[in-house]
Formats: structure tokens, sequence, C-alpha cells
């Protein structure tokens, strides 16, 4: 089982991106389960959302305590919560920001992971170039597919469609795209 | 057809596919967006044949229930925590008066203090209402249980609710099958009232009744209710075959063959409870566990039997009975009573107010069971130093103020305290 914990805000579209995962993950036939860290929604205030994806049926029902990859929406987050807690040795990091890990202090967590588990993209940037709103979430699908592997990027895609038919849903798809080759050409530079 | 889906909008289809005729609700958290999916069927044309009434409260919501079902329609309504509260006049008006409605609840904790999150305290708070209440494990078995619910309230002419974890559940996406229409019209016949209200025929129901029949008439919801318990197995055969697959029954047994300890439990916990039996198992531990789905009417034989063996029952349940602990376990001490070697009980309190149950503190619970058994309800990750503190601040003070806030504050200011 893989397990994902979002951390984001309120109106980032946190939930909906973990929903999405789940939809992504279904369409190639995995079990998945999404589910949001209940609270009193409110636009702002810090919001937790959970993905488990597996081949058999998933019964656990406990938040993600120890995700195999950590999604950090917001990084000013890291002020108010630990939100690395429980993140695995070998897991995956994924960050939305247009600085650097040296910038935000994050030097020595991402030391600890195995190379090319972490990787930075400027996700809002690119929403609000290709959505014109601060919904970071689809472009961090598109991250995450490149980063991990483990859904493909044409399944995100079609969970993208199916979530926001029309427009709205062409826009997130490219957002997720440039997020994809992002985080891609880290990737090959780092094995390189 | 599967489809990955909120476990919400799973049940909306589902209690749509039962061609409800009048849909009345009252919106609160967590069971909002269920009657909202069929709020948008209805509107959609999706759903035919039905009215959605928008009520202004939930003593409107099941009062219009009742209303509608006392007219020959097929009623369904849903609700949690305070607005189960605030229909509980009618809640017991439903039952008395013999009227098949189906009801959600979402469930959640009841106030004060406000709490919106997962407990079973509503649904226990009406356990003695005279509804049958079922409790689903996962968002596949809270589709098939409202299924069945329609086909047993009106086989008994008898409401029942269909109680499903808020949040956990209802706020799920994950992979569902929803079935096809000609399945659900195969299981469950178009209602057929024992009862109606006619202008043409008038006649009056819950007229006044004396000393002379009253003690007659809860006997009879009693008897009533008791058939429920051979109906729930009998229906939930049936639709399995319908559908494919195992579903619903009076309860389900989990690794309990050759189990020394057995857990029981209602509600999406048994999940995470079976995870935990697996990893134990795995260490030789010879655990089980028993899911119960129908807590009322309450399946003393079923649970006597799959209990006979076993030389610890955990009872892990999301509400306290203040005053007396939990009031499964209670309900489950009753069914041990006449057992042969009756095993030992062991009562946990767990999940309150949406508190996460995780493996580790579930394992932890099971072990002590056996090793180190505790006297009376055992609140599973209670926070001892708050709670101690708490108590030696109001000893010391006589006007110490709200227990509530006063926790609050404490936890604000451990918070900004180096840890140890």
């Amino acid at each position: 089982m893989f397990q994902v914990r979002i951390h984001g805000r309120g109106g980032q579209g946190v939930v909906t991106g973990a929903e999405m995962l789940s939809v992504a993950a279904f369409i190639e036939g995995r079990h998945a389960q999404a589910f949001p860290s209940f609270g009193s929604e409110r636009m702002g205030a810090p919001v937790i959302a959970f993905c488990r994806i597996a081949d058999r049926e998933i019964r656990l029902r406990e938040p993600v305590q120890d995700p195999d990859c950590l999604v950090l929406q917001d990084p000013t987050l890291l002020k108010v919560m630990d939100v690395f807690s429980g993140l695995r040795e070998n897991g995956f990091l994924l960050v939305n920001t247009n600085k650097t890990f040296d910038d935000l202090h994050l030097g020595a967590i991402v030391e600890k992971l195995p190379a090319g588990h972490a990787v930075i993209v400027p996700a809002t940037d690119l929403a609000l170039k290709h959505v014109k709103r601060a919904a970071p979430n689809a472009a961090l699908l598109g991250a995450f597919a490149a980063l991990t592997g483990l859904v493909h990027f044409d399944s995100v895609k079609r969970a993208i469609a199916e979530t926001f038919p029309g427009r709205i849903g062409e826009a997130n798809i490219a957002a997720a795209q440039d997020a994809y080759d992002l985080v891609m050409a880290q990737e090959r530079a780092t094995a390189a | 057809m599967l489809k990955q889906i909120e476990g919400s909008h799973a049940m909306a289809e589902a209690i749509a596919l039962c061609r409800p005729e009048v849909i009345c609700a009252y919106p609160i958290t967590p069971q909002t967006h269920i009657v909202e999916g069929l709020g948008e069927l209805v509107k959609s044309g999706e759903l035919e044949n039905c009215e959605f009434i928008n009520v202004e409260s939930e003593f409107a919501a099941l009062s219009v229930a009742i209303g509608a079902s006392a007219a020959g329609a097929r009623a369904y309504t849903a609700t949690a925590s305070q607005g189960l509260l605030f229909m509980a006049e009618a809640v017991y008006n439903a039952a008395g008066l013999g009227l098949p409605i189906v009801m959600t609840l979402g469930n959640r904790a009841i106030g004060a203090p406000i709490n919106i999150w997962n407990d079973h305290s509503d649904a226990m708070s009406m356990r003695d209402a005279g509804w049958i209440q079922l409790f689903a494990e996962t968002n596949q078995e809270a589709v098939d249980l409202h299924i069945l619910a329609f086909r047993l309230a009106e086989e008994l002419s008898m409401p029942v609710m269909v109680c499903v974890d808020g949040f956990i559940l209802t706020h799920a996406f994950e992979r569902i099958d929803i079935p096809e229409q000609a399945q659900v019209d195969a299981f469950l016949p178009p209602y057929d009232p024992v009862q109606v209200l006619d202008p043409e025929n008038p006649a009056s129901i819950g007229a006044m009744v004396g000393p002379e029949a009253f003690t007659e008439v809860r006997f009879l919801a009693h008897y009533k209710q008791r058939q429920a318990l051979r109906l729930i197995p009998a229906f939930s055969a049936e639709l399995g075959k319908i559908f494919g697959r195992a579903t619903g029954g009076l309860l389900r047994t989990y690794r309990i063959e050759d189990a020394e300890t057995v857990v029981v439990a209602m509600g999406s916990i048994c999940g995470t409870i079976k995870d935990t039996v697996d990893e134990m198992r795995e260490d030789g531990v010879k655990i089980g566990v028993v899911c119960l789905v129908s807590f009322r009417p309450f399946p003393v034989e079923a649970l006597g039997e799959v209990l006979a063996e076993a030389k610890d029952v955990v009872v892990v349940e999301k509400s306290i009975a203040v005053g007396v602990g939990g009031a499964l376990a209670d309900n489950i001490e009753g069914a041990l009573r006449n057992l042969e070697k009756r095993p030992r009980l062991h009562s946990a309190i767990a999940g309150l107010g949406g508190r996460p149950i995780p493996r580790d503190s579930l394992r932890r619970l099971f072990e002590t069971a056996v090793t180190d058994p505790w006297e009376g309800p055992h609140f599973l990750d209670l926070n001892d130093r708050v709670v101690g503190r708490e108590i030696h601040r109001v000893r010391k003070v006589r006007r110490s103020g709200s227990t509530a806030e006063n926790i609050l504050r404490q936890l604000a200011l451990t918070s900004q305290l180096p840890q140890d």
C-alpha cells in the first residue's frame, strides 16, 4: 500500500487533489481511498487530505501517519505544524514553491531522503498561468506522477478531466502537464 | 457498475435506485452531501416521481416523512447528531406508528461542547426508540444496507436507521459498486403499505392508548422487531445473490476460528481492527473480530454462538453512556451471560468526537486486555495528564468554570512549552 498525505490550506483544492489522485489510481484498476482530515473547512485554514493506493481492498481507516509521499501545497505551513511527521525514510517529498529547498531551510530533510525523491515545483505559478486561480492541486498531481511513477500521467489527465469537465479541466491539465515536464527534467538531471 | 466516488454520493445513488417518493431533509454535517446528491437527482429528473421537500428543521423533516409515509409514500430522510436530537419526539412516533421510513444517520458526536466529528453518541441516544439500527462497515455496505433497509422496513412496517460513520465513510472517495436499477427492482417490490391515511376512508392513527392496552402495544413492537433477526439474514442472502457479493447480515466474523481473543465493534472501525488482527495473527496471536451490523434488534443468540469459544471479548465502541460505561459492552454482556464457559469481557471507549483510532493503540489495547485487564470502561488513548490536572484544579477552585474550555487552555499552554 502506498500512502500520500497532502498539506495545504482551505481553498487550495487539497481535498479535491486527493480525490483526483484516487480516481487516477481507480482508472488503472487499483483500489484507492481518499479522505480529508475533517474539520470546519474555511478558506486559509490548514487542511490535510490523504490518499491510499493498493492492489487489494483498503480497510484501514486511520489517518495516514507514515506517508510514502508528502505533498506540501503551502510552505507557510512549515511554521504552523510538523508536516513531515512520520515521513518514511525512503519516501517522496513534493513541495509547491518558487523558492529552493535551501530557501525553505529544508536541506536537512531532503538529504535524508534518497536522491531524486524530493522535488520542488512552482504549482501555484503554473495554476495562475493556466487556470487563473491559485489552486495548485492539479499541477501537483502532474508532478506526483513524474516523481513517484505510481500512476501514469494519462490517468492523472483523465481524472482531472472527469472532475472538471470542459475548459477548466483543460486548463488544469495544461498546468499538470507543465509540472509533469518540469519534474521529469529535474529527475533526468538527478539521474545524469 | 464500479465507480470511484464519495460515500455520500454513492448512498444518494443507491437511495434513488430504491425509488423513494418523498424525500425531506434539513442539512447538517456530515450527512448533507447525501441529501444534496438526492436533491440534484430529483432536480435533473433522473429520480422520477419523487418530491423533494425542503423543511425548516429536523423536527419538520421527520414529521413530513411521517405524514408522507402514513399517506402511502415511500419516504426517506437523513440527519446526524443534534439534528437527530431535535427530531427525537418524531423518531419515537415514527416507530410507534409503525411507519417504514428509512433514515440515514451520518454518525456524529453530540454536544456540548460542540463537536462535528464522528462517534456513535447520536445513534445510541435513540437505541430504545423502536427503530431497527444497522451499522455500515464500508461505503459498499452503506449502499447495500439502504436497499436492504427499505425492504426490511416495508416488510415489517417499522422504520430503519442506517448508521454510517460521519466523515470516515460519508466523505471518503472509494471504489464502490453501484447496482443496476433492474437489480434493485428485483429485490425491492413497490411499497404496499399496511396502513394508509385516505380522505375517502377517514381514519386516525396514533390515537390515545391507555393502561389497558399500552403494554400489549409495546410487547408487539418488541415482538415485531425480533422478527428482523430472521429477516435480516434472509434478505441479506437474497440481496447478496442478486448483487454477487456477501453483504449485511446480523453480524460478520473475521478470523474467529480458534480465536482466544475476540473483538466486537460496529461500523467503519471494523476495517482498521481487521488489519490489526492480521498483524497480530502474523505474530501468532489467536485473535479475531466480530463486526456487528444489527444493533437493533440486538442478535443475542448469534453473538452467543460466535463468542462461545472465546476466552476474552474486547468491545470497542464509539460512545459512552455517562455513569455506566459502554452501552454496547453492556448489551454484549447480556449475550455472554448464559454461555457455559463465559469469556471475560473488556470494555473500551474509543474514537470519541473524531479522535483517530490507530492500529498501534488497538494492538496495545487487545494485548493489555489479556495480560493486564482493567475494570470498567477503558478510554483508549486518554490523555491522563490533562485529565489529572483538571481534576486537581476543580478540587482546589470552587468556581472552576467550564471543563471543555479549561482543557483547551491547558492544551494550548502545553503546546507552547518544550515537550518532554
